[in-house]
């Protein structure tokens, strides 16, 4: 037992989950946490300028690193200002942990408390209870480090998610008898889950008797870092592997049995062979709509083996027949072991013939390669010019569904978007947190100019901080994807999506004392990724693109992903 | 579709703060109808038990329960087998009895659905009826005649019949 604040317990706990860095906006009730922090050696402030994005940095740290990114705000709207990043964070699984300040749990010298409207109160656990896992708040010092030790475990296993912990500010300048520990304390939590081995074997019969099985390979391939096992599968099974965009990266693009991401905007001959297999096995994934679009042609031909560790995506958007609960690597141990004596690596057969003949007819990759200064050239010329270890985020709409398409990823952890909330904005601050867990990678955001100007005074910070990412932004001046929709879907009729005077990229960027560069051909983009990449400071490349491009081919809201169409 | 089958689901929780809102907000959030909730302490003393009555088909029953068990607050939880639980339901139900005669036909009708008369005023009785949900809903027919003024049913409470439990043995 020593005798310390609340505010030394939890950065003594935090250095104990080995924490070094935290992205935040300090305020009044987080006030003793700070000056607590400056006593730190061990663990880096960054000072976002927006505290959505100081959680959007915890998320692009704990994917880049797969460790747990943490978040600090004060109460009211620190915290309610986290809430998107928080909630971005639940639907795509990221495990942070944030704290907030809140006004003090009881009256001191008759000040204002909790539950009294106090300046800068907000019910934080409230807010956060359905979109975090779990949320804290202590009321003594005392428990303090157990309910670190407690939402750092409950953020980084199982299926990772947010977990809060929100301070009242008394409880961080009291001071108590503290004991660091390691001790855990949620017994109703249970991360760990028995395997059904009989569903092994139901899953081993059903793919060696398949003639034309398809791997599904979600997010949680890659968080269960499951990325080798998913290669020896497709390799046994000679079976084409699809993502989803969650699972982008989880088997290399260039795989000649890579067949890219399915979905509404994904890869038309990913989509078209899930409707020809007769077996497919779907790893981490929760069947999202955007994903799997009308369910009554999904993957209609085929048995589904669907293996997750949350017991609850079983059945709930799609029925299978062999359902697995699991960690995926462990799933995917088990079941090449159960197929290692009964199948040998498959030389080609008609399948694989057929995978190839889809991906040459189908795949847009395969198709032309325009010179112009046009989505599809830029990707491709981006890929070409980054080396395998970048790490590229997104932010959403266009530019997203053209990064999926179009940018093939090569490894786990590469490919940062935000798949399940689809929270523009978001890229630009994931790309600062990913530079920062992997300070000897390039990182790139690939914006566009509607998203980029959501979180564009991050620029303050990673100029400030010294985190260098670059900016690509592909400016077509509309908000391209619902502007898409108005096109295809409500007859031309443009309302709110033309930007009018966006910023000057250029000039934006010098105004914050990063970099600004135009490129208005395939050449000069060349050049600026080039300069970019050797720049010590973040640089904005401003590309002027058309605002008419579409993302194509699509699949319209209520049809199933057979019926993906237009001309690309 | 089996619609129309009232499901029990009895729910092992942590008795602390915030775990009723925890547990109500899910069934709202994931469009589950709850028709009655019920909470109290359980047999062991950190631990509260919540009985949730639902109406809805076999599959979404089967998501409430896994979403229900997700929360890390939930110790344990199960929907009681069809046809092998107990339940019951408190009302108590406050009627017009004006007249001599209405008073008499109330304690009749209170004493053959074995309920207790437990307040009495010049215009009013008020009557408390334990049973299941039919057994109220029947009682509170008759009353009908010379009026129901206030009524307050706790909602089903129930539990697996002899040897099935939903506990935590530590």
């Amino acid at each position: 037992m020593t005798r310390m604040s609340g505010a030394q317990a939890l950065l003594e706990s935090l250095e104990r989950q080995n924490v070094n860095t935290i992205f935040g906006i300090l305020g009044g009730a987080i006030l003793p946490v700070y000056d607590a922090l400056l006593g730190s050696t061990k663990i880096r402030h960054i000072l976002a300028r927006h505290e959505q994005c100081a959680a959007h940095e915890a998320e692009g740290y704990a994917r880049a690193s797969g460790r747990v990114g943490v978040c600090m705000a004060t109460s009211g709207p620190g915290a309610t200002n986290l809430v998107t990043g928080i909630a971005n964070a639940y639907m795509d699984s990221s495990p942070i942990v944030a704290l907030t300040g809140q006004v003090p749990s009881k009256a001191v010298n008759s000040s204002y408390m909790i539950g009294k409207d106090a300046f800068q109160e907000a019910d934080i656990i409230g807010i956060t209870t359905p979109i975090t896992k779990y949320n804290f708040q202590p009321r003594t010092v005392a428990e303090i480090p157990t309910i670190v030790n407690t939402a750092f475990y409950i953020a980084s296993t199982g299926r990772p998610g947010p977990v809060l912990i929100d301070l009242p500010k008394d409880v961080q300048s009291d001071m108590g008898e503290v004991e660091v520990t390691d001790k855990i304390e949620a017994r109703g939590y249970k991360s760990m889950i028995e395997i059904d081995l009989t569903k092994i074997s139901e899953a081993a019969s059903l793919l060696v008797s398949a003639e034309r099985p398809l791997i599904l390979s979600g997010g949680g391939v890659i968080i269960s870092n499951a990325s080798d096992e998913i290669m020896e599968m497709s390799d046994l099974l000679m079976a084409p592997v699809a993502t989803t965009l969650m699972g982008k990266g989880s088997f290399p693009e260039v795989h000649p049995l890579s067949v890219g991401s399915i979905g509404m905007h994904g890869n038309p001959a990913a989509n078209r062979l899930l409707g020809e297999a007769d077996v497919l096995l779907a790893v981490g994934t929760r069947f999202s709509d955007r994903a799997t679009a009308n369910l009554d042609t999904f993957a209609s031909e085929a048995k589904k083996i669907h293996i997750d560790i949350d017991e609850a995506e079983i059945g709930k958007n799609v029925e299978v027949e062999v359902p697995i609960v699991g960690d995926a690597k462990t799933v995917l141990k088990l079941l090449l072991a159960a197929l290692a004596d009964k199948l040998h690596k498959g030389e080609g057969t008609a399948w694989t013939k057929r995978v190839k003949e889809a991906k040459e007819k189908l795949s847009p990759l395969l198709k032309d390669r325009p010179r112009d200064i046009v989505p599809k050239a830029l990707l491709m010329e981006l890929r070409k010019l980054l080396p395998e270890s970048a790490i590229v985020t997104t932010e959403v709409g266009q530019n997203q569904m053209w990064s999926a398409l179009y940018f093939q990823a090569l490894r786990p952890r590469s490919f940062i978007s935000s798949g399940g909330l689809g929270t523009m904005g978001f890229g630009f601050p994931a790309a600062i947190g990913a530079k920062v867990a992997c300070p000897d990678r390039p990182v790139v955001d690939i914006a566009g100019d509607g998203s980029f100007i959501m979180s564009e005074q991050e620029l303050a910070c990673s100029v400030t901080e010294k985190i260098p990412v670059t900016v690509i932004v592909l400016n077509n001046s509309v908000l391209g994807m619902v502007a898409q929709w108005q096109r295809m879907l409500y007859k031309r009729r443009y309302m709110a999506v033309h930007l009018g005077k966006t910023p000057d990229f250029v000039k934006l960027a010098e105004a914050y004392g990063a970099q600004g560069l135009r490129a208005t051909s395939i050449e000069e983009f060349h050049k600026a990724v080039k300069t970019a990449l050797d720049s010590k400071v973040t640089t904005v490349i401003d590309v002027p693109i058309g605002s008419e491009h579409d993302v194509v081919p699509f699949v319209p809201p209520g049809c199933g992903l057979p019926q993906q169409r237009g001309d690309y | 579709m089996e619609a129309g089958r009232t499901k029990i689901i009895s729910v092992l929780v942590e008795n602390k703060p915030g775990v009723l809102f925890g547990v109500s907000n899910l069934f709202r959030r994931r469009n589950f109808n709850i028709e009655s909730i019920t909470v109290g302490p359980s047999e062991q003393k950190d631990m509260a038990r919540m009985t949730i009555t639902v109406n809805e088909d076999e599959r979404t029953i089967v998501q409430v329960v896994k979403q229900v068990a997700k929360l890390i607050d939930v110790l344990k939880v199960e929907e009681l087998e069809p046809g092998n639980f107990v339940m019951r339901e408190l009302a108590l139900i406050k009627v017009n009895a004006p007249t001599a005669k209405d008073r008499s036909d109330i304690i009749n009708c209170v004493e053959v659905f074995r309920g207790r008369i437990i307040d009495v005023s010049t215009d009013s009785l008020t009557v408390e009826i334990t049973g299941t949900p039919d057994k109220l809903d029947a009682f509170l027919n008759l009353m009908k005649a010379t009026g129901v003024i206030e009524l307050a049913r706790t909602g089903i409470t129930a539990l697996a019949r002899g040897a099935k439990s939903v506990r935590i043995d530590e």
